[in-house]
């Protein structure tokens, strides 16, 4: 695995740990139904200016990952209950989160790395002004005064372009239209110039015109500060226009790992294969229907044995019985794209080519 | 807001004209459905063996020889442009707000309410800041430390609390604090503020820890299921997600939210206990608003229950309209 340690874009061969690097994760939260088991074992890494897209269905564990890099969750105590168990380790900028005090995570939340949420309209405080929570934002972690703090917030809002900042800064939430308030979200995000920037399901709530125009943003910004970025989402459509590696997640672990290239060109998980075929496309004749993947997510609690996807997999009898007991590998096909799945790498390459392609 | 305001004061006084009436067919119609006449009813008011002539005289000052509709009227004009009554030997002044004349301890209505208000503030504004503080603080720490030692403790105290009638707390704590070690004063003394504040806060202590211990546990209830609804809100993880410290995103931005229907709550139960807080003047022999409408209820003293009533009502209605006032500020999404 050293050889994928700087991720499948920025494999440079130096002997110097990523920006990011995750490794081994595990979250678990143990409920009185059992464990639950939301990220299972992921390694992934990230350098500043890089984006990074974790796709998979709601359940798959992308939010989980992307909640555990923040510390979010609340940390099971001694006897592990009470909250997440989380093992392996998150290096980010040479610390270890996963070891670090929970109140050292905390200077670093907001600061070195920053979330974008789902949906800015729940995601924001409805008692307190766009502006309050910017300026609160900012005053967390640098000691400046409220009226420093207030100009830095009509930047950012600026820089995310609102119109008017300088009245919009007290407006409340509910008094921002869908695009504005991620707009909003976004600024706050940015306000400490972090380093890491996590955007779960950024575009989600929003309509597809507003889309788009957020996802400029981000991009424009990423450029700007520099920054990481791990876009969450569910949408390959989004993960196409933004992401330079593309992890697909699937019951808590990395179904497929590769460069966005890759991912798209020559994907080889059949469950990639089915996220790809239920993308609706414009430059493509009509078909019939899309093709969803049939069945539905698995539980998290009780995990299909052997190979996750099985049950809801078309290439079961092709593996020789192994996919309901034994647990793929994640294994390279090639250099800086990993796969895990029982079919080989020539007979997956075979499927994609012949029966795959042509539907996509 | 100010339109809102003025519409919903025109509100409060149609309520209250609706109570005037429903109290008056209540106190003043209902027992004659019952097979009471006038006569019947004025004789309670005259001495034994009373002549023809003075039991029409007290039909005449209740006003029971006129028509329903007329008797109505008058006590609203009465209420607003006061009036004069006789009580057989001299004319009194009833100035506005006039709320009759009791013939049972011959005091005006309103200057009675009015010298036994400040014993039932007394009880309440000392109650309710110890059952907001209290409620509010220990359903806090219950929702923060949810299935700890402390949230099961509170939990079971706020059971007890809410199963606790005050007429059986007050003897147990007194009992002890009162009576055996005398560390408070026993129950029925009571001195008012201004002629010995530190007498009076020592009297208080049991009557306001009585009254504020079941509605303390009703709002620790109240506030530990707001705030875990408030703890798992979407904000509250960005709160987080920024950096905050606990302490902050506890405070500043689950528990905003979290407190505003809990004071729009209490408004309304604080009201309610300004209205006579009965149970706790009866077992402590306080004489406040809650105390007069029992002792006129027991006396069939017909214009003070009607008073008390109206008092009690106008409370309410008062505080409701403060109640929307208040959440109108407090919450930025809510437009008047």
């Amino acid at each position: 695995m050293t050889a994928d340690r700087r991720g499948p874009t920025s494999a440079n061969g130096s002997g110097e740990r990523p920006f990011l690097d995750v490794s081994d994760l595990r979250v678990q939260f143990p409920t009185d139904d059992g464990v639950v088991k939301s990220v299972d074992g992921i390694s992934f890494a990230l350098e500043r200016g890089k984006t990074l897209g974790i796709v998979g269905e709601s359940g798959s564990g992308k939010s989980v990952t992307s909640l555990s890099l923040l510390g979010l969750h609340r940390r099971a105590d001694r006897k592990g209950r009470g909250g997440a168990r989380i093992s392996g380790e998150i290096w980010l900028d040479g610390q270890d989160l996963v070891t670090a005090s929970p109140e050292e995570v905390r200077r670093l939340r907001g600061e070195k790395m920053a979330m974008i949420f789902q949906d800015p309209l729940s995601a924001m405080h409805p008692f307190y002004t766009v502006g309050a929570q910017i300026i609160e934002a900012y005053r967390v972690h640098n000691k400046v005064s409220k009226s420093v703090a207030r100009k830095r917030a009509i930047e950012l809002l600026e820089l995310v372009g609102i119109p008017q900042p300088n009245t919009r800064v007290d407006d409340f939430p509910h008094q921002f239209s869908g695009g504005m308030r991620q707009r909003a979200m976004i600024a706050m995000a940015l306000v400490c110039n972090p380093r890491l920037l996590i955007a779960d399901e950024p575009t989600t709530a929003l309509d597809v015109t507003v889309q788009a125009q957020i996802l400029d943003l981000m991009r424009d910004l990423q450029r700007e500060f520099d920054s990481a970025l791990i876009l969450i989402t569910h949408d390959l459509g989004v993960v196409a226009e933004l992401a330079d590696d593309i992890m697909v997640m699937y019951g808590g672990k990395a179904v497929e790992y590769g460069t966005a290239e890759t991912v798209f060109r020559q994907p080889e998980h059949p469950y990639t294969w089915g996220l790809l075929g239920s993308m609706p496309r414009i430059d493509r004749e009509v078909q019939e229907r899309l093709s969803p993947i049939r069945g539905n997510p698995p539980s998290l609690i009780n995990v299909p044995s052997g190979c996750a996807f099985h049950p809801r997999c078309p290439y079961t009898a092709e593996t020789g019985g192994r996919s309901d007991t034994e647990i793929p590998l994640l294994a390279a096909t090639s250099p800086g794209h990993l796969v895990r799945c029982h079919l080989g790498p020539a007979r997956r390459q075979e499927i994609f080519a012949e029966q795959i392609r042509e539907t996509l | 807001m100010l339109t809102f305001i003025v519409r919903r004061l025109f509100a409060v006084v149609g309520l209250l004209l609706v109570v005037a009436l429903v109290t008056m067919v209540i106190f003043y119609e209902m027992p004659q459905w019952g097979g009471q006449t006038p006569a019947t009813m004025a004789v309670q008011y005259v001495g034994k063996q009373p002549s023809p002539a003075a039991i029409q005289g007290v039909i005449h000052r209740f006003g029971f020889d006129r028509s329903f509709p007329v008797q109505y009227i008058d006590y609203i004009r009465t209420i607003v442009t006061g009036t004069t009554f006789s009580d057989g030997t001299q004319d009194i002044a009833c100035h506005a707000p006039c709320l009759g004349y009791s013939f049972r301890n011959y005091q005006q209505v309103w200057p009675t309410i009015l010298s036994d208000l400040p014993v039932t503030l007394s009880i309440a504004v000392g109650a309710g800041v110890l059952w907001l503080f209290f409620g509010v603080a220990s359903g806090l720490a219950s929702a923060v430390r949810k299935g700890s030692l402390l949230d099961r403790a509170s939990m079971v105290t706020a059971l007890l609390g809410i199963s606790l009638p005050v007429y059986f707390l007050a003897p147990l704590l007194s009992l002890p604090l009162a009576y055996r070690w005398s560390i408070l004063p026993a129950p029925g003394s009571y001195v008012g503020i201004l002629s010995d504040p530190g007498q009076w806060f020592l009297d208080m202590i049991l009557p306001w820890t009585c009254l504020a211990f079941g509605l303390a546990a009703l709002y620790t209830r109240l506030t530990r299921a707001g705030m875990l609804d408030v703890l798992s809100e979407d904000f509250v993880r960005t709160a987080r997600a920024k950096g905050l410290s606990e302490r902050r995103v506890i405070f500043k931005h689950a528990l905003r939210a979290a407190l505003t229907p809990i004071i729009t709550i209490f408004g309304m139960d604080f009201a309610t206990v300004l209205g006579g807080a009965v149970l706790v003047e009866i077992t402590f022999s306080m004489k406040g608003i809650g105390f007069l409408a029992i002792t006129s209820i027991q006396n069939g003293d017909f214009p003070m229950m009607m008073g008390v009533t109206l008092f009690a009502a106008a409370f309410i209605v008062l505080a409701n309209l403060l109640v929307d006032v208040l959440y109108a500020v407090a919450d930025p999404r809510v437009r008047l």
